[in-house]
């Protein structure tokens, strides 16, 4: 029976003082600052509060970088750090997709082997025995790990389940499901040179110069040209030199990656030029990008994950928005499974698809996603993932074992959650 | 007297924004509105009190569809309504800012104000054209507390954050703004702040209900006071009519030696 009383009356005392910190430290810097000497004095200012941005992980990576190069001086050469990109694919895509669940507060388990499923059909399709196109192959494997999605997704939301639970069955389930498709030990071949190019082909040197420049230059025109119209228009909107840097900086990196990468790494045959996964991963982070920062879905991701009766109130639909968001992380898992078995030209029943869940969760924390629901951005799994390869491929070189490569990222794992717990703590402060 | 006013309808010097006549509202038993009768005006405020279990936020749940009365009729702009879910009564352009505000503390003014009913150009979200409106509505509210609109609402004040909601809540051609509560959290200088924006919003033509059981505000802003018992209107009163005292002798025994009145009706 419904109640009819009143709630009880709030105590009579403040719960929502004056923010213990001073309000301009937790507005966006570039929307603050008129100058950049200004910017950098705010982004200070809120990184001692605790608002970090992705400066953790990329302090992080430099630091590792820099600890392994005085250990091994193999570890910053083109050939190596081409070969750590690589090697991050599969955990940055996986973790791009995780942070749909951990936007939302919820968490997905069962992607590392709905990757493996992805794969597998994929494999199975392109087998010379059934001879599908390769494009024909990957587009039935991703709708099919996104109907694995969806499916777990509805579980979710229309039974209000929860979601660990949902996707810990899934886990199992679809690790029962590959093992019997492979039987036991066994394997599928994947002989198809296009998916094997995506992890093994380059593009021309000439090629990737042309890519970067068109990528950055669609960015550096947007960009400008949006800031420029919220400048004239009045809105807040960072000072044009700051525009100038951050494109300028997005042009450095471009450069530097091409750079890097139109070295010859061959040791018999010269091999030189972007990976094509390298730009797979980049058409994932800025598709994500896009979804989650510009578009209602992503916005209604970030008001679920903030305040779910809120968004509910709104008048969101939040049943669909989650299932949405659900179907979008396995369907990138998909895509992730994709690069897994070009990567290793075919799918087995060694995939660990547990320790590559896991593995996902852990990039997107590193790179600044709270576990807690509402802060995060596809950019976060990159890093995370990239942090992640560096520590796997360094600890390689020097000669380390897999079981030590896990206790490290272990501890990477235990430091970025109290890095994300501490920056809770400092924003709870100001009432967040 | 307006001629398509309703028959049985009582008479008044000019028809209200909102006008209730005999709403009654059970939870099986339990009878929590009984024939209730309430007229809200436009450019007025008025206080709805009441002790705990009267009924009140039984009632602004019914104008607000998310109860449907089980009697009585409901008169919009002088045009009988049927409000059965929240989607009417925000059609009719009522809005309600509930005691826990329901604001996304990851998200910024702007994307809170807008949330749910976001401007977009095709896919993409309008980012400019919220902002300008958003910025628009804060102004022309006097909330000039908040350094930048794009600043997330977890680093507001208490204050504040209820000037947002309260904002969200006009920015949709509103013309009646329930408010639950609105000071219950807030200490003395945020109360003012808030009671201030109150008063703005009804000089601005806008009808307000406040939900209250806080005396002073009732009458530091309300033109007009009701106070419900065990789901029933003891008084419906100007304001000048009445003093804290009178108003909680009404809430605890439904009547008052000191009033002018035994009650309203008739």
């Amino acid at each position: 029976m419904a109640r009819v009383d009143e709630p009880l009356p709030p105590a009579d005392e403040e719960i929502a003082a004056e923010p213990a910190i001073s309000p301009d430290v937790a507005i966006s810097p570039q929307l603050m600052a008129g100058s950049v000497s200004e910017y950098l004095k705010v982004s200070f200012a809120r990184i001692r509060a605790g608002e970090t941005g992705v400066l953790p992980v990329v302090g992080g990576l430099l630091l590792v970088s820099i600890l392994f190069q005085l250990l091994n001086s193999e570890f910053l050469t083109a050939r190596n750090l081409v070969n750590l990109l690589v090697q991050a694919a599969v955990v940055s895509v996986l973790a791009m997709g995780e942070i749909y669940a951990l936007l939302l507060g919820e968490i997905d388990l069962s992607i590392g082997f709905v990757a493996g499923i992805g794969g597998l059909v994929v494999a199975e399709a392109v087998k010379p025995t059934v001879g599908w196109e390769w494009w024909i192959a990957i587009l039935v494997g991703l709708l099919a790990t996104a109907a694995i999605g969806a499916l777990q997704g509805t579980l979710i939301t229309r039974i209000g389940l929860p979601s660990f639970v949902v996707t810990l069955a899934g886990l199992l389930f679809w690790q029962g499901v590959m093992l019997k498709v492979l039987v036991n030990g066994g394997s599928i071949l994947v002989s198809d040179n296009i998916i094997n190019d995506i992890t093994a082909g380059n593009l021309t040197p000439a090629a990737g110069w042309a890519v970067m420049f068109v990528v950055v230059g669609i960015f550096g025109v947007m960009t400008w040209r949006r800031d420029a119209r919220r400048r004239a228009a009045g809105l807040v909107a960072p000072p044009p030199t700051f525009t100038a840097i951050k494109i300028a900086a997005a042009l450095a990196g471009g450069v530097a990656i091409v750079l890097l990468c139109n070295v010859n790494r061959g040791l018999i045959r010269p091999i030189r030029g972007v990976p094509w996964v390298v730009v797979v991963v980049f058409v994932v982070l800025a598709a994500w990008s896009f979804v989650l920062g510009r578009t209602r879905f992503g916005r209604y991701i970030y008001a679920i994950g903030g305040n779910a009766e809120a968004a509910r109130r709104a008048g969101i639909n939040l049943p669909l928005i989650r299932t949405a968001a659900f179907a979008l992380c396995s369907f990138t898992a998909g895509i992730a499974g994709v690069i897994y078995i070009s990567r290793l030209q075919s799918i087995s029943t060694a995939l660990e698809g547990g320790n590559l869940v896991l593995y996902a969760v852990a990039a997107a924390v590193i790179g600044g996603t709270s576990l807690f629901g509402g802060r995060g951005k596809a950019l976060h799994g990159v890093l995370g993932g990239l942090v992640i390869a560096a520590i796997v491929n360094g600890m390689g070189l020097l000669g380390f074992s897999a079981p030590a490569q896990q206790v490290v990222t272990a501890l990477v794992l235990l430091a970025a959650v109290t890095i994300d717990a501490l920056a809770r703590r400092g924003s709870r402060a100001t009432g967040r | 007297m307006r001629p398509e006013q309703p028959a049985g309808a009582p008479t008044g010097a000019a028809e209200p924004l909102l006008r209730l006549r005999g709403i009654g509202k059970n939870f099986g038993p339990v009878q929590a509105l009984v024939g209730v009768d309430l007229d809200v005006p436009a450019g007025q405020v008025t206080a709805l009190a009441g002790d705990n279990g009267a009924g009140k936020s039984v009632l602004i749940k019914c104008i607000a569809g998310i109860h449907a009365p089980d009697s009585g009729q409901m008169w919009w702009e002088g045009r009988e309504v049927h409000i059965r879910t929240p989607r009417d009564s925000a059609g009719l352009g009522i809005e309600t800012v509930y005691q826990d505000l329901a604001l996304c503390d990851n998200l910024d003014i702007v994307q809170n104000m807008f949330l749910g009913r976001e401007r977009h150009r095709s896919v993409v979200l309008d980012e400019e054209s919220m902002e300008f409106s958003a910025k628009e509505t804060l102004a022309s509210l006097s909330v000039t507390t908040v350094r930048s609109i794009r600043q997330p609402v977890a680093s507001l004040s208490g204050g504040q954050r209820q000037s947002v909601a309260i904002a969200r809540a006009v920015l949709w051609n509103t013309k009646l703004v329930i408010m639950d509560e609105p000071t219950a959290a807030l200490g003395v200088s945020q109360t003012a702040q808030v009671l201030a924006l109150v008063r703005r919003l009804a000089e601005k033509g806008l009808a307000v209900l406040l939900v209250s059981h806080n005396m002073n505000d009732v009458f530091e802003v309300a033109d007009r006071v009701a106070v419900l018992r065990l789901g029933h209107m003891v008084a419906e009163k100007p304001a000048p009519e009445l003093d804290t005292q009178i108003v909680v002798d009404y809430m605890t025994t439904g009547t008052s030696s000191r009033a002018p009145d035994r009650s309203s009706e008739g």
